[in-house]
Formats: structure tokens, C-alpha cells, sequence
């Protein structure tokens, strides 16, 4: 009886001192950014200890949920036309919308050698398939079809392209060989700075425009301090060289 | 006008899947349900489960391991290309495949079930009256079965129109060749294209409605025999 008016205490106190400082921030979270955001997360609650809740997934589907009410307080999206679609609809924050990540683009084989260094291979058509997510929903596929048309190769590939929802499942075709190319991101195939696994080209960023990835604050995260201050977090020095190690720039 | 030509195509596309997909089932379900339906072996139990495994397995998991079993390292993969077909995911026949096993309960299920309820004594009878067991299963088997076959056939087809899960893992959205309508409605609500995607969904509604009606309407009632 004793202990258990102790217990009853102790978690009252708990809770009383959890009410008093740490917040909790729900985040909609680019598929393409989890691993980094995960590490992120756990820095940030080990450094404020506030909460930090993650859901991954396509942006277009938080885009829909987040305008049906979803309890999201902050977005990190895959491209910048759905934070500013969300601004528009009123529901981000007016002026918090910034870029933390800009995608690069990598030409990809599971295949080692392959992929030659220039990507010349694009034009040799020495390949059965080629992976690209869906340039209507992803900015990678955007920048990938980008890539054909400056090299003149648009009509030539377009019999070899298969279409992935997202980069996700993009690299997944290209990952389980079931096509030999794939244009993919960078952050997919890198690890601690150089591609670990196959063949790539990493497509220099003057053949597409720059995939910029934005963040915002989404009005019920207004006034939370968890959700601006992982805002906040995204923005500094440390964590911007954190995200580079990634294959990401910014 | 109401749908564009890429909904239309993709509507196109999908009744061509679950038609060609309903016909095979046919075929391969028939032998399937009688075989479970009439037989005593130990292997009736582990076979109905796998031929019922679809209704409860995420369709990420069947399209998962069917992209890796016909991928160029997996069985299927290394099959078709020693046979010279090329590889089956992102063509029209890799998602018939798919759905061959994504629909197989639906088909079978239902016949099985009408199968049984015919009972011992009518091919009884029929082979008292001289019919070999081929010929009662076509002329005696097949006709009282019928209300079996066509909800078997109608589900079949209903639910390969309605798949979406294993399509979107190895069809590569394909216009014409895999891009269905189940993932051209994913895409209009993924592009933000609200309007487009209502109006295909309403369409998928309606039909999907109608089918059931329909067959709700049709099948006849058991009990007046």
C-alpha cells in the first residue's frame, strides 16, 4: 500500500513536470527523408526533452489528411508545392515555410559497373528498364525527366520507363533488379558520404531544376514549442551538416 | 466531358485485366473447388488454407514477395526468361498473374460451397444410370452449380477491378499496360487533382454497387429450390 501511494506520487510528479516543460510535436515526414529524421528526432528529444512523434509517407497523402483535420503541427514535405499549397489554404503559418534539404539526383544500378561516371549509358540503351518516380507527384521525376530532354534521349527512353509512386518505390524496383536503371535520390543509395552498393552517376545539378525539399508550420503547431522548436532545430549549422551526410544539399 | 482519355484508358485496361483474370480462374478455380470439395486426403486442410491465404494477407506482402519471385533473381524470373518470355513485372500478364493469386479464394470459395451442397446422391444417381464421372461433373454437377459459378465469377471479377496494393508493387504505372483505375485515382489524389479523382471514384462506386445489386438481385433464392 505503501509503494503504491509512493508510485502514485512519483507519476504525478512526473506528469506535473512533463506538463510544465516538454511538449509534444507530431511531424509529417518525406519518405525520402526518414533515416535522417529519425536521428534528428532522437538528438532533438534528448536535447530539449520534448516529444517528438514521426509519420512517414507520400506528401500528397498529408497534404490531403493534414486539410482534413489531421493532427499534424509540423511538414516536412518531399517538394515545395505543397507547403506553399498550404500556406495558401491557410493552414501553415504565414512566413515558416523554409527549404531544408535539396535532393540530388543519382543515376542508379544494383549492378556494379553499369552505371558508367558520365551516364552515358542513357544513350547506349544498354539496359532493359529504367525506374523514375511519377513526375506528376515527385520532384524527382520531374528532374529525372528533366535530364532525358536536355540530353535529347526523351523519346528514345520513354519505351524503358517505369513509373514508381514515389522515390521509395522507385528504388525499389531498381534495388530488387527488376530494372537495371533508376533514377533515384542520392540519400537512397549513400552512406557515410559515397554510394556503398552497384553503379551511379550522380547528375550534375545544372541539367534539372534544384528539388527543394520545405518544411512549415502548420497552425495547430502554432504557439507549441516542441514544433517550433524542432522548426528552429532543422534550421541550425549542426544539423544542416548532419543532413549533407546524407546526399542531400543545403 | 466527364472522364478524360487517360481515366477512360485506365478504365479500359481494367475490365480487360478482370475479364481475362475471371476466365483463367475459371478454368484453373473449377478443378480446384471439386477436387476440395469431393475429396477425403489429408491434403484437403493444407491446400484450402493456401487457396484462402489472399483473403487475409496484405496485399504489401503478396506484391512484395511476387515482385521478388519475379524478379530477374527469383524463381518465377528465372523461369520465364529460360523460357524466353522476359520478365512479368511491369507487363500485362505479370498482373494477370498477380491477380490469378490475389482472386483464387474468390473464384474458389464459392464453388466449393455449391459443390458441397449438391451432395453425394445426384452423381450417385447418374452414375447408376451408366454417366462416367466426367460426364456427370459436366451434366449433372456443372447445371446445379450454376448460381455458384456466377457469384464465383461476378466476386472475381469485382475484386480484380478493386485491386490496388499488389498492382501499385509490380505493375510500374504503365498507361495501358498497368496503370489501372484503382492507381490512376491514387494518382489524381496524390497530384492534388481532386475534381479528376472524384468524378473516376464515383465511377468505381457506381459500377461496384451495380455489380452487387446485381448480383444480390439475380442469384436465386436457395430456399424456394
Amino acid at each position: 500500500m505503501k509503494l503504491f501511494k509512493l508510485l502514485i506520487a512519483a507519476s504525478s510528479l512526473l506528469m506535473l513536470s512533463s506538463l510544465a516543460q516538454a511538449a509534444e510535436v507530431n511531424v509529417a515526414v518525406a519518405a525520402n527523408f526518414t533515416a535522417p529524421m529519425k536521428q534528428i528526432a532522437a538528438d532533438f528529444e534528448k536535447a530539449t526533452g520534448h516529444k517528438v512523434v514521426l509519420s512517414f509517407g507520400a506528401s500528397g497523402k498529408f497534404y490531403a489528411q493534414i486539410k482534413n483535420g489531421a493532427p499534424f503541427q509540423l511538414m516536412l514535405s518531399a517538394d515545395d508545392e505543397k507547403p506553399i499549397q498550404l500556406e495558401k489554404d491557410g493552414l501553415a503559418v504565414p512566413g515558416s515555410r523554409f527549404t531544408y534539404a535539396i535532393g540530388t539526383l543519382v543515376l542508379w544500378s544494383a549492378k556494379p559497373g553499369l552505371v558508367d561516371p558520365r551516364g552515358d549509358i542513357l544513350a547506349k540503351g544498354a539496359f532493359n528498364k529504367i525506374a523514375i518516380a511519377n513526375p506528376q507527384l515527385a520532384p524527382y521525376g520531374v528532374a529525372a525527366m528533366e535530364v532525358l530532354a536536355k540530353r535529347g534521349l526523351t523519346a528514345a527512353i520513354k519505351p524503358k520507363i517505369v513509373q514508381g509512386e514515389n522515390i521509395s518505390q522507385t528504388f525499389q524496383f531498381a534495388g530488387t533488379g527488376n530494372t537495371d536503371l533508376g533514377f533515384v535520390a542520392l540519400s537512397q543509395v549513400m552512406k557515410g558520404g559515397k554510394i556503398t552498393s552497384g553503379s551511379g552517376w550522380v547528375v550534375p545539378g545544372n541539367l534539372h531544376t534544384p528539388i527543394r525539399q520545405d518544411a512549415v508550420l502548420l497552425m495547430k503547431g502554432k504557439g507549441n514549442p516542441a514544433a517550433e522548436g524542432l522548426a528552429n532545430y532543422l534550421k541550425t549549422d549542426k544539423v544542416k551538416a548532419f543532413i549533407r551526410t546524407y546526399g542531400y544539399e543545403i | 466531358m466527364l472522364l478524360d482519355s487517360a481515366d477512360l484508358q485506365a478504365i479500359w485496361l481494367t475490365v480487360r485485366l478482370a475479364s481475362v483474370v475471371t476466365v483463367i480462374l475459371l478454368l484453373v478455380g473449377t478443378p480446384v473447388a471439386w477436387w476440395l470439395a469431393r475429396t477425403r486426403s489429408w491434403a484437403k486442410g493444407p491446400i484450402g488454407a493456401m487457396v484462402a491465404l489472399p483473403l487475409v494477407l496484405p496485399p504489401s506482402v503478396l506484391g512484395f514477395y511476387l515482385l521478388l519471385a519475379m524478379g530477374p533473381n527469383g524463381p518465377l524470373g528465372w523461369l520465364t526468361s529460360r523460357l524466353e518470355i522476359g520478365p512479368l513485372p511491369f507487363t500485362f500478364w505479370g498482373l494477370v498473374l498477380a491477380s490469378v493469386f490475389y482472386s483464387l479464394p474468390f473464384m474458389v470459395q464459392p464453388l466449393q460451397n455449391s459443390f458441397e451442397a449438391i451432395g453425394e446422391q445426384p452423381l450417385q444417381v447418374a452414375a447408376t444410370l451408366g454417366a462416367s464421372p466426367l460426364n456427370a461433373f459436366f451434366s449433372v454437377a456443372l447445371p446445379l452449380a450454376k448460381p455458384g459459378f456466377l457469384t464465383a465469377s461476378i466476386m472475381t471479377f469485382a475484386h480484380t477491378v478493386g485491386e490496388f496494393g499488389v498492382v501499385l508493387m509490380i505493375g510500374g504505372n504503365i498507361p495501358g499496360v498497368t496503370r489501372v483505375a484503382s492507381v490512376q485515382i491514387y494518382d489524381h489524389v496524390e497530384a492534388l487533382e481532386y475534381g479528376q479523382a472524384h468524378r473516376l471514384a464515383a465511377v468505381m462506386l457506381i459500377f461496384s454497387f451495380l455489380v452487387l445489386l446485381g448480383m444480390y438481385l439475380w442469384r436465386p433464392n436457395p430456399k424456394k429450390g
